[in-house]
């Protein structure tokens, strides 16, 4: 359970004020997609949960323990963040080594350690990987090796920072059903992201952010659908959205945001015309 | 890191600012070579006086002082060792000088240097030293490289900070474990700066290349140095502190200690 208390916070090295009291909770098992501009104060956001950074004014708990009364080791050990650029920490000579650091630094067992690492391999396919240095890899399966050491420990919150950028369409849908299932296990899973469309097709809860403040809190289809709520935030609606609500004056639902379900909607209405005739 | 904090260009106006940097150049080498000149607290406390007005004039105080802080921690090392060996073998001393005294001097010394160089990376933007460089026929290739260098500095530190969260967000303590450890703690750190810089220089270059870089062998510059009055001024200052160091220093004998010019 994550909880933050009307929380401020400032960036002392450019002074920028990232927060501007943002009060959020969230509960064990959700899916929240944090959206919003660039600027926004998206990533400040979810590194507060972590203890990367620890608010000027204000709470943030973390199962009801105050990130600033314990270390980012501790917190990190239920709070696994993803950064956006793999880049930032593949360091090793082996993709098992690299899955295995976090683990040595939590201290598990030799034991544990080999067999989480199969595991987590395993998940994201990338097992016969396993020998390879993670530098060799495509930027697509240096993100995967960035999941998998994360995952490895299995932490009770993932945040994916930015998961999406630089994903082909094929890895965007792989991706995405693996977010789904890491949900569905009970995992509590945090994306930030800029993806409408993605987001769209996952269907979570969204919490919206404009000059780091929540402006819009709700399901992905109150949110997406709302062109008032999402102008502010300067989130522009999916398109199959924008041509349902183009559409909504014929009688179409404005509501729409998944592809699939304007197709139903979309069969069902021309075989009702075609029924009439 | 707050020594380099002090070395750091930030874009105002002021007439140290516009002066030639080859002129400030050559005012900081003379300030160099005076400071290495003597070992004596006098002239090396008047050494250390002298940019003060160039300071105030330049409005950088506030991140000068911050570099000469940032350098104290350095100073005061060498004032030890110096004191300390003052004491063990007195040879090391110059004849008629108190240890103290000795490292004091060594420790302005030390300051002076900081201080002077400072002072010159505070007041010249890396535009016009680039500049300074080509038309004192460096080549492009290498003045390019320094300039590149110097502009991603705060690049590189940015990155180095989140390349220091991702790692922490795995469990990483970099202050834990006794000295080794600690050192071996920075190598998750370092291995992903150094393969990012390197990818970002190969990338800065295909860049370079595809806007042409090099096409034309011959450059102009849409802004050239020109000396000012202010300029002379200061080649004036310089040649007279270098006049008066060298004729101090050969001349003047003995120069006085601090415990001869204290009232008995």
């Amino acid at each position: 359970m994550i909880e933050v208390q009307d929380v401020y916070f400032t960036y002392q090295t450019t002074g920028v004020e990232a927060l501007k009291g943002v009060s959020l909770s969230i509960r064990n098992g959700e899916f929240v997609a944090i959206m919003g501009q660039n600027g926004a104060g998206k990533t400040t956001l979810v590194k507060q949960f972590n203890g990367l950074l620890k608010p000027n004014k204000g709470n943030v708990l973390i199962d009801r323990v105050n990130t600033r009364n314990i270390s980012i080791a501790q917190l990190a050990r239920k709070v696994g963040f993803v950064f956006q650029n793999p880049d930032h920490q593949l360091f090793s000579e082996t993709v098992e080594d690299e899955v295995a650091f976090a683990l040595k630094n939590f201290g598990f067992n030799e034991e544990t350690i080999e067999k989480r690492v199969t595991w987590a391999l395993n998940l994201l396919d990338l097992t016969e990987y396993r020998k390879t240095s993670p530098f060799m890899l495509s930027g697509g399966e240096r993100k995967r090796v960035a999941l998998a050491s994360v995952l490895a420990w299995d932490p009770e919150v993932v945040i994916l920072d930015e998961p999406t950028i630089g994903q082909d369409h094929q890895q965007k849908e792989t991706l995405r059903q693996f977010i789904i299932q890491l949900n569905s296990q009970g995992k509590t899973v945090v994306i930030v992201t800029h993806d409408v469309e993605f987001v769209a097709e996952c269907n979570p809860r969204v919490t919206l952010m404009s000059e780091g403040q929540i402006v819009a809190d709700g399901r992905a289809r109150q949110i997406l659908t709302n062109s008032d709520v999402a102008l502010k935030a300067f989130v522009v609606p999916p398109q199959i959205t924008q041509i349902f609500q183009g559409l909504a004056d014929l009688g179409f639902p404005a509501d729409v945001i998944d592809v699939s379900e304007a197709g139903k909607i979309l069969i069902e209405h021309f075989q009702a015309e075609r029924n009439k005739r | 890191m707050s020594v380099f904090e002090g070395f750091r260009f930030r874009h105002v106006s002021s007439p140290i600012h516009r002066l030639d940097p080859r002129v400030k150049f050559l005012f900081v080498l003379v300030m160099f070579v005076a400071a290495v000149m003597f070992y004596e607290l006098l002239p090396l406390s008047i050494l250390f006086l002298l940019p003060v007005p160039f300071v105030l004039l330049a409005g950088v105080q506030r991140q000068w002082l911050r570099s000469l802080r940032g350098a104290l921690f350095l100073a005061v090392f060498l004032f030890v060792f110096n004191l300390i060996f003052g004491y063990l073998s007195p040879g090391t001393v110059p004849y008629g000088m108190a240890p103290l005294e000795y490292a004091s001097a060594m420790l302005l010394r030390f300051l002076v240097l900081v201080e002077s160089f400072s002072i010159f990376f505070l007041t010249t933007s890396p535009d016009h030293l680039s500049l300074a460089l080509e038309q004192s026929h460096v080549p492009y290739e290498f003045t390019f490289a320094f300039t590149t260098a110097v502009r991603f500095v705060p690049v590189l530190a940015e990155e180095a900070q989140t390349i220091m969260d991702a790692q922490k967000a795995r469990g990483l303590e970099l202050e834990r474990g006794n000295f080794m450890k600690r050192v071996r703690n920075y190598i998750p750190i370092l291995i992903p700066l150094i393969v990012s810089a390197i990818r970002r220089s190969l990338e800065l270059a295909e860049a370079m290349e595809s806007r042409a870089w090099g096409a034309v062998k011959k450059r102009t510059n849409l802004y050239v140095l020109k000396m000012r009055r202010g300029d002379l001024v200061l080649i004036v200052i310089s040649v007279i502190l270098l006049v008066t160091a060298v004729f101090v220093r050969y001349y003047v004998h003995p120069l006085p200690t601090i415990t001869t010019l204290l009232p008995k």
